[in-house]
């Protein structure tokens, strides 16, 4: 009984070893995984940033405004002033939809006949 | 086991025989087995001993040894604690209140060279030149030429310059990463930016450290790495401070003045909304500090908040308010304005002559110097000095700015009685523009002081209580006299209600001895819309001067108002005001029966 308790203790201990060596070796991997993940995400931040960086240059209120002023022919883009200000009541209210003709009446149908007169 | 008797027969017999005491053979025995026991469980208490020593000796190996190895090799950030985001290590961002970016970073390269690689270095040298034009070949081919083993080329380089210095193909010439703090939008808001510059620099990264501005007082928040790279949100709205530039540069031009700065705030949670200060400069390259002459004449100078100015007539609100609070006026009281007014040698006299007597209301709208200095002597100087200190005047804004500090007012050394009459119509005591709009703002809001701020916050500030409710919206009426019949008419923006107060004050001489005749620093502080106070602005002008009605004119009735006024009309529909259709009668309805 004693030498089978000491057979399981050693197999156990194997087993355990076994399984650490393995447990290692993953956590290694996702380590590395992990690594080459955050230099991605790094690399991806970096040019999320160089974007919204052009993104602001490119939209900076100096550029926008000679943009606006070199196709005012075009566009006719104004500052924005009081009298851009509108009141509701200034707005029509949408003309009545004509109503589609689902049923249509032909005015001379008196004259028709039932045979096709093609 | 054999177990060896105490009593053994033969022996036992024999000294009987002998007569002998068999007791002896006995006890003789037994100590022999005493004996055998004891060394049997010396031995064996030695093993253990042996043993747990070893135990411990492993033990404490393992520590010294892990000690050893802590203490001698460089420290690392463990990576499975690490719980910070590890990939955002660069300076935070600095945003506007809607998001939209005012500084941020851009990877760019720096050129350095090993001249021990170079196959070709006088070649290199000279199209290095070609790419840079500041540097000088025949100077580079000699540094390559000497034994250094390192040489800085250029500390920033554009991806278009790496380009060119790719293809010259010299395997001595290298690249390092830099980032570089860039200002998408130049000179929009630089005052208010500061500036950034390198710290240590080496040749995998280089420190960005800010240099003035939010960029300096908020240096140690933008690198912290605990941040993740959350952005600094400012109070600033990117449109409207572009746009107050715009009439500002505008208007200065106009005016003829030399400088011009404009302050906006929320009136209620006392954010700054656009704060602009001209001549400005471009944070992307910083000029240098003026190393001669006046520090006030460089482009880095903020006039708003490092600039303190006599701010003239736009005092007298304060001086009108306190009387009011303290039941000494109201608006319609008689004010005695015979003048001149003679203390000693001073003489305190008005633009013109006002007659005997006007109205507070009048007082405000004509800005009579001798009634304000009337009311101000039944203030008193003590009760003066303690009401300008609520409102912020006594000490240095609190603006979060590094410059901050150095827009202390300049007080008198004594505040005597003359003081107390000059200071009731804003002289005698200079503050910056950004200090006017704090006690504007804490006047008109209802009468709760609030302290200016660059952050962004939502909420409204509930400081303690400077003046009742009541004093606060007879002010503003007031205010709104000055532009419907006073001094201020030029500055009217229909449908926003405007309420404001001039103030034209003679610039003293930098040398002491009096004020120039012919320099004015023109004020203009206006609050909008006067039917429910949000935003106060400052429009000052330095140095205003224009021909009109074939007269010289300096007065901010002809050079801040108008100025100020455009800013409204540009920044007010920005800011989301509608404009409110004015009605001369109340439209009633009349009932009529038939």
């Amino acid at each position: 009984m004693r030498s089978l308790m000491v057979i399981l203790a050693a197999l156990s201990v194997m087993g355990l070893g076994f399984w650490a060596y393995q447990e290692n070796y993953k956590t290694q991997a996702s380590m590395r995984e992990v690594r080459s993940l955050n230099r991605s995400i790094g690399a991806a931040h970096e040019t999320l940033g160089f974007l919204r960086a052009e993104w602001a240059y490119l939209n900076r209120p100096d550029r926008l405004a000679d943009l606006a002023a070199l196709n005012f022919e075009r566009l006719e883009l104004l500052p924005l002033r009081p009298e851009s200000f509108g009141r509701a009541d200034h707005i029509i209210y949408p003309l009545p939809e004509v109503l589609p003709i689902t049923n249509p009446i032909d005015v001379t149908s008196v004259e028709i006949t039932d045979e096709d007169p093609l | 086991m054999i177990r060896t008797p105490l009593r053994p027969l033969a022996r036992v017999l024999k000294a009987r025989a002998q007569g002998e005491d068999p007791a002896r053979i006995e006890a003789e025995n037994l100590d022999k087995r005493h004996e055998e026991i004891r060394d049997r469980s010396r031995a064996r208490a030695e093993g253990r001993l042996l043993v747990l020593g070893l135990a411990f000796f492993c033990l404490y190996a393992v520590v010294g040894i892990r000690m050893g190895a802590l203490a001698s090799s460089v420290p690392e950030e463990p990576m499975a604690v690490a719980q910070g985001n590890p990939i955002i290590g660069q300076r935070s961002n600095i945003v506007d209140r809607n998001g939209r970016i005012l500084a941020t970073n851009l990877e760019t390269h720096s050129l350095y060279a090993h001249p021990q690689d170079m196959i070709d270095p006088t070649g290199a040298a000279g199209k290095l030149a070609e790419i840079f034009p500041e540097l000088d070949a025949e100077d580079l081919a000699r540094r390559f030429a000497s034994d250094r083993k390192f040489i800085w080329i250029r500390k920033q380089i554009s991806p278009e310059q790496m380009q060119a210095v790719h293809d010259i193909g010299s395997p001595g010439l290298l690249f390092g990463p830099r980032e570089m703090r860039l200002y998408p939008n130049g000179s929009v808001a630089a005052h208010i930016m500061g500036g950034a510059s390198f710290g240590r620099e080496g040749v995998h990264s280089a420190e960005v450290i800010g240099v003035a501005g939010v960029e300096r007082q908020f240096d140690a928040y933008l690198r912290d790495p605990a941040n993740e790279g959350a952005p600094l949100e400012l109070s600033i709205d990117l449109t409207v401070q572009s746009a107050t530039e715009e009439v500002l540069a505008g208007g200065m031009a106009l005016m003829n003045a030399k400088g011009a700065t404009a302050v906006l705030m929320d009136i209620h949670s006392g954010e700054v909304i656009s704060m602009a200060s001209l001549p400005d400069f471009d944070p992307n390259d910083r000029p240098q500090v003026l190393t001669t002459g006046d520090q006030s004449d460089s482009p880095l100078f903020n006039r708003a908040v490092q600039g303190v100015y006599e701010l003239g007539s736009t005092f007298k609100i304060f001086t009108i308010a306190q009387a009011m609070q303290l039941g000494l006026i109201n608006p319609d009281t008689m004010i005695d304005t015979t003048g001149p007014l003679t203390w000693g040698r001073f003489r305190i006299r008005d633009f013109r002559n006002y007659g005997a007597e006007l109205s507070t209301t009048d007082v405000i709208a004509k800005s009579s110097n001798v009634g304000t200095a009337r009311i101000a002597m039944q203030i008193g100087g003590e009760r003066q000095r303690s009401f300008l200190g609520e409102l912020g005047f006594l000490k240095a804004t609190p603006i979060e700015m590094i410059e901050a500090p150095t827009g202390a007012p300049l007080l008198p050394r004594q505040w005597s009685e003359i003081s107390t009459m000059t200071i009731s119509y804003g002289h005698g005591l200079s503050s910056s523009p950004l200090h006017l709009a704090a006690g504007y703002a804490s006047l008109l809001n209802g009468g709760t002081k609030v302290e200016p701020t660059l952050l962004r916050r939502d909420t409204p500030q509930l400081g303690p209580r400077i003046v009742r409710a009541d004093v606060s919206a007879s002010a503003v009426r007031m205010l709104r006299e000055v532009v419907v019949n006073g001094t201020a008419s030029m500055g009217d923006v229909e449908g926003y209600a405007v309420a404001g107060k001039t103030g034209t004050a003679d610039k003293p001489k930098e040398n002491g001895g009096g004020y120039y005749d012919d320099k004015v620093i023109a004020t203009f502080a206006t609050v909008f819309p006067a039917t429910d106070p949000q935003y106060v602005l400052i429009v000052t002008l330095d140095e205003p001067q224009i021909t009109s009605l074939d007269e010289a004119r300096r007065t901010a009735g002809w050079t801040a108002v108008p100025v100020a006024a455009e800013m409204i009309r540009r920044v007010a529909p920005l800011l989301g005001l509608r404009p409110q259709i004015e009605t001369v009668t109340p439209v009633g309805v009349t009932l009529t029966s038939n």
